[in-house]
């Protein structure tokens, strides 16, 4: 049966007069979109992805890429990207990959919310001369400290939970080995040491390379216990129990077994070729005391020298799970926004099943505070940080700290080409492939993302100045620095923030 | 000439100095000065004002040649933006003695308050001083740009304080602090560093405090016997590298 | 920008109100005749017993449903107007009463927590506010400068051995008699000057500790903290001064390792109890709270890089603290001593006591 099968998105353009045919954009296209015919390089639009990376190595500049310039005809329902993807399952029968996050709902109320700044009545602080603090302790504070007088001085009978020390409130998410090569993770890891913070093992253990920056990394136990054991735990400057991920919250996981190399089998501890499945739910948690009973174990077998965090979606519930699981002893609830990126998941459920991070955030904040538990536990927002200022508001919102998984792995090289799940990464990201990983230089990656973080820590004290406060605790949960612009009266109830010019 | 200010507010007791001044009195005496600001605000010449009492915030700012005496303490603010002249005080200063100041001398014979100097300038032959006989308070010479502090730590009223307060000369990019002792490295704020003084500094030191102990009736040598230290910066543009474009 | 004055006398002589007032006017280039205020401690000797409530009153008919309304919780020993004059510039807004009221037996043992509930309780009624509720004292405040508001309550007639004075320059507040300050509660008493960035994180805090801010004043919410750490847990005023204005974490790190420890667990604990931006405050506190031994105090205070003035001074047993020294001067020429204290760090005038 003849079929129209749909354009390709992205046309290559190659200018035949600049190029002098060296070939390199052939060699570094990891999708297999160029190749060498009749003498000349030739395109194959509908395998490019426009991950950017045959542009950027072209000595000539003679490769641009463009969208196609064929068009269907336009329906404002039926756009080019749902039938598109009705072509596709037509073709297959089988459930749509994707990469990164939601790309369905373009709205981010970060957007709509705005900061607040001195004038007059009181005095901004000049960040650059006057210290600023964003030093935050993740983990659970006494809702009170109890002294006790010894003649002349005083006794702390307070006893202190275990803390993450984190000179900046921006943490680098949890990001497997195996959805992403080694190198990308060693990078990470370095800069979480460089700029004091911690980055994320994920859920396929931690290569043995990475021990060394453990005091900066957050191991985490995930439903699949890939390459969970007491090494591992002990090394970790946390724990994180992930019961979801905003990208694909309620969904499993699943690393084919074409990409369990040999490194991945030894740090995952499975054989090497066989799939590495991490089942929708934890077996051993149908409910939340046996949240209760796994964060316990895990804090029994740190001898509670360690915060257990546990991650979870943000779904409609999400204000009373946490409270449940604050109950349940966590030391720091990461709430994943609907937006959150991941290497893989089924398109529908990235784009449909979730809430914002914002709303989720807030409402936990305030649902924590009207227990008179909020001390109890950290909230850690992710899913949709893009700059400093998405940190300020999410902060302003309750937050003790974000992460950041995305503007990590662009400050890395990612270009957010949406095909992490192929294993093909030209940028040595999202990839286990040996010759596309040498296309990351660990060292060179940790510095750029150092830099970012840095970045936006000058920026943070900037917001902070402007706003006259010289501690980001001031500004934590300080939803009265915030206005809505553009947002209704419902989600701003639910913020918590008022409306601009009230 | 004697004016007492006593309960008046302080329009009306500037006015009565304007007045003066426009008269062509050129020595005048303040009794009973307590809380009138911005005395001898914007006033030029050769003038020698004594104040009795406790003048109020912005004492001397925008000042341009004038003398002023305070026998007591002063409040915020004194010589604030000030191009040139003198303000000598007996007691204490507060905070942000000397912010902005472009030219003249300020000479304190006992504590000064926080933010002392800050952000004050040198501008070709303007070069502001200040000396404070006692301590002083967090951010001394902040965003310092130019001119001279020098602290003695004499006359420090609270026994047990320490010379200098936390984040001395932060984001300072010009100027020079003098210190009478050692100063702990974790004192300084981003900027400054610490330097031995030269003999330029020192030649320097001995005339701004020949003049000091002239003034207060100090002896020259006993303050002289001791180390220095110097506090300056370490770069002219210390956030050049702080903006990014593209 | 607000001028703030605190007078106490340690031996708690009791002094007229001509000193508090005569001091504070001298700093009405800053306020604007929106507020000013008085407390007054040693009040009420002869019904130093009872928790003393003033009360301001939207109208008259209000007080009979105020009344009833304490009968239902609190035995009313006298209640009275609070006599005020006529001022020119004061409209009179509200009508101050005055009700000396104890606690029935069976809830003397948390009698202060009583109090306060019945205060928020009265507070929500709408139309009735309660200014103080402490023992042996009263707060006065109205809309006008201070040397008006002290006209207005006829205060030459008070004697006090603690005072405090504010007046107001309001900034996020419409200028209303409650928001004038002081701000009391229970023997608590705190005039401010500055603005809080940190409000909504305080805020928030504290609400989840069971406190109603329903002034939306700066002052409220410092009353309200330092209610919370000192009396409700206990911590010494030089360590509760250290949660609203925390020392540095470099500074921290510097410090011996018993007190890190100790200033460490308090930020981590009471970070969201941080006051941030610039605040200058006197805080006074009468004697006679059950649970706390301790006598009455005057603490000054400052925010952690001095963005507004404190001066203190002592003469004879006396001790000043204010926004100018000038103010000071005003009814103290020659002080023994004058200070400026450091930032963060409290200066503690106790009563029957040093310094
Ligand atoms: S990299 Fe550029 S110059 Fe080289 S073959 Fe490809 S298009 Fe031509
Ligand atoms: S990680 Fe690599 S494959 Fe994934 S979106 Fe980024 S560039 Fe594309």
């Amino acid at each position: 049966m003849e079929m129209y099968s749909s354009v390709p998105e992205f046309r290559v353009d190659i200018d035949r007069q600049a190029c002098r045919l060296c070939k390199r954009c052939i060699e570094n296209c990891s999708f297999g979109a160029l190749e060498w015919r009749d003498n000349k390089v030739k395109a194959f639009n509908d395998r490019c992805v426009a991950c950017q990376r045959c542009v950027s190595m072209c000595p000539e500049d003679a490769i641009a890429l463009r969208r196609t310039p064929s068009v269907m005809s336009a329906h404002p329902i039926w756009t080019e990207n749902a039938r598109r993807d009705v072509f596709t399952q037509s073709r297959t029968g089988a459930i749509l990959l994707a990469s990164t996050g939601n790309e369905l709902h373009e709205q981010v109320i970060f957007d709509n919310l705005l900061l607040d700044a001195c004038q007059v009545t009181n005095p901004a602080i000049d960040p650059l001369r006057e210290p600023i603090e964003l030093r935050t302790y993740i983990g659970r504070k006494p809702r009170f400290v109890e002294l006790e007088e010894l003649g002349d001085s005083l006794r702390l009978n307070t006893k202190l939970s275990p803390a993450l020390k984190l000179e900046i409130p921006i943490m680098i998410a949890q990001m497997s080995y195996g959805a992403i090569s080694v190198e990308a993770h060693e990078a990470l890891a370095r800069a979480a040491v460089m700029r004091g913070t911690t980055m994320g093992s994920g859920e396929g253990g931690l290569h043995k390379k990475l021990y060394p920056y453990a005091d900066h990394i957050i191991v985490q136990v995930a439903s699949g216990r890939f390459g969970v054991h007491p090494a591992y735990l002990e090394a970790g400057a946390a724990v994180e129990i992930k019961i979801g991920q905003g990208a694909k919250p309620g969904i499993g996981g699943h690393l084919p077994g074409t990409k369990i190399t040999d490194e991945i089998s030894e740090t995952r501890m499975i054989p090497i070729g066989a799939d590495a499945i991490s089942p929708a739910p934890h077996h051993d948690i149908y409910s939340i005391e046996d949240l209760a009973q796994l964060v316990n174990a895990l804090k029994e077998a740190t001898r509670y020298k360690k915060p257990v965090l546990v991650k979870i979606a943000a779904v409609h519930n999400v204000a009373a799970i946490c409270s449940g699981i604050c109950r349940a002893g966590a030391d720091a609830i990461v709430i994943d926004g609907f937006r959150a990126g991941t290497g893989a998941t089924p398109k529908v459920i990235r784009d449909n099943v979730g809430i914002p991070v914002e709303l989720a955030l807030a409402s936990v904040d305030q649902r924590l505070r009207e227990e008179g538990i909020r001390n109890e536990t950290s909230i850690i927002a992710s899913g949709t940080i893009r700059n400093s200022g998405d940190v300020a508001k999410a902060i302003a919102l309750g937050a003790d700290a974000v992460k950041i998984g995305t503007a990590a792995l662009i400050a890395l090289g990612c270009t957010v080409c949406k095909r992490c799940y192929t294993g093909k990464c030209a940028w040595g990201i999202a990839t286990q492939d040996p010759e596309l990983r040498s296309r990351l230089d660990p060292v060179e990656g940790a510095q750029r993302v150092s830099n970012l973080l840095l970045a936006w820590s000058i920026e943070l004290k900037e917001i902070l100045g402007a706003a006259g406060i010289n501690s980001i605790e001031s500004l934590r949960g300080n939803r009265d620095r915030l206005r809505g612009y553009g947002l209704d009266h419902t989600t701003l109830e639910i913020l918590g923030v008022q409306p601009a010019g009230s | 000439m004697r004016i007492v200010a006593n309960y008046k507010h302080y329009k009306e007791l500037n006015e009565e100095i304007f007045q003066a001044v426009q008269a062509g009195v050129a020595e005048l005496t303040l009794e009973d000065v307590n809380g009138q600001r911005f005395i001898a605000d914007c006033l030029k010449g050769k003038l020698n004002i004594d104040i009795y009492g406790t003048p109020g915030n912005d004492l001397g700012m925008f000042m341009d040649g004038p003398t002023v005496t305070v026998f007591g303490n002063a409040q915020d603010g004194v010589g604030n933006t000030m191009s040139s002249g003198k303000i000598i005080i007996h007691g204490d200063g507060r905070d942000i003695l000397g912010h902005s100041m472009r030219g003249g001398k300020i000479f304190v014979r006992g504590d000064v308050g926080y933010r002392v100097g800050i952000h004050m300038k040198t501008y070709k032959s303007n070069v502001p001083i200040i000396v404070a006989g006692g301590r002083a308070g967090d951010f001394l010479g902040e965003y310092m740009a130019g001119g001279i502090i020098i602290v003695l730590g004499i006359h420090n009223r609270a026994k047990k304080a320490e010379i200098l307060g936390d984040w001395v000369a932060t984001g300072q990019h010009g100027g020079a602090i003098y210190v009478r002792g050692d100063v702990d490295e974790s004192k300084l704020g981003n900027g400054a560093s610490q330097f031995r003084v030269t003999a330029d500094d020192e030649i320097t030191i001995k005339k701004v405090l020949k003049e000091y102990c002239q003034v207060f009736g100090l002896d020259l040598e006993g303050l002289l016997d001791a180390e220095f230290t110097k506090i300056a910066p370490l770069s002219h543009r210390p956030y050049a590298a702080l903006y990014t474009c593209e | 920008m607000c001028s703030i004055l605190g007078i106490v006398n340690e031996n708690r002589k009791r002094l007229s109100a001509k000193y508090i007032v005569e001091g504070i006017s001298l700093m009405n280039d800053r306020c604007n005749g929106l507020g000013g205020g008085f407390a007054a401690y040693g009040l009420y000797p002869e019904y130093k017993d009872y928790y003393a409530l003033h009360i301001l009153l939207k109208d008259f008919e209000l007080k009979d449903q105020v009344a009833e309304m304490l009968k239902d919780y609190v035995n009313i020993y006298k209640d009275e107007e609070i006599e005020t004059r006529n001022v020119e510039r004061i409209s009179q807004d509200y009508i101050p009463w005055r009700f000396f009221v104890d606690v029935p037996e069976r809830y003397t043992s948390d009698a202060d927590n009583y109090i306060i509930d019945l205060a928020m309780k009265i507070n929500n009624t709408g139309g009735a506010l309660v200014i103080s509720s402490g023992k042996n004292m009263g707060v006065f405040k109205a809309i006008g400068y201070p040397d008006e508001v002290a006209r207005l309550y006829k205060l030459e007639n008070y004697k006090a051995y603690m005072w405090l004075a504010h007046g107001r320059y309001p900034t996020n507040t419409r200028g209303w008699w409650g928001g004038a300050h002081p701000f009391s509660i229970l023997d608590y008493s705190i005039v401010h000057n500055g603005e809080i960035t940190s409000y909504g994180t305080n805020k928030r805090f504290l609400e989840s500790y069971g406190y109603k801010c329903s002034y939306f004043t700066d002052s409220e919410v410092l009353a309200y903290l330092w209610d919370l750490l000192v009396r409700r847990h206990k911590l010494p005023i030089e360590l509760a001064s250290e949660v609203l204005a925390p020392p540095f974490w470099e500074q921290i790190e510097r410090m011996p390792p018993e007190k890190r420890r100790i200033i460490e667990a308090l930020r981590m604990t009471y970070g969201p109890a941080m006051v941030n931006g610039p605040f200058g405050i006197v805080i006074a506190n009468g004697s006679g709270l059950t649970g706390t031994a301790g006598n009455g105090t005057m603490v000054g205070l400052s925010d952690r890089i001095k963005l507004r003035p404190l001066i203190c001074a002592r003469k004879n047993g006396t001790t000043f603290m204010a926004s100018e020294e000038s103010a000071i001067k005003a009814v103290c020429k020659n002080p023994d001593n004058v200070w400026a204290p450091h930032a963060g760090k409290p200066t503690v005038a106790m009563v029957n006591g040093d310094v």
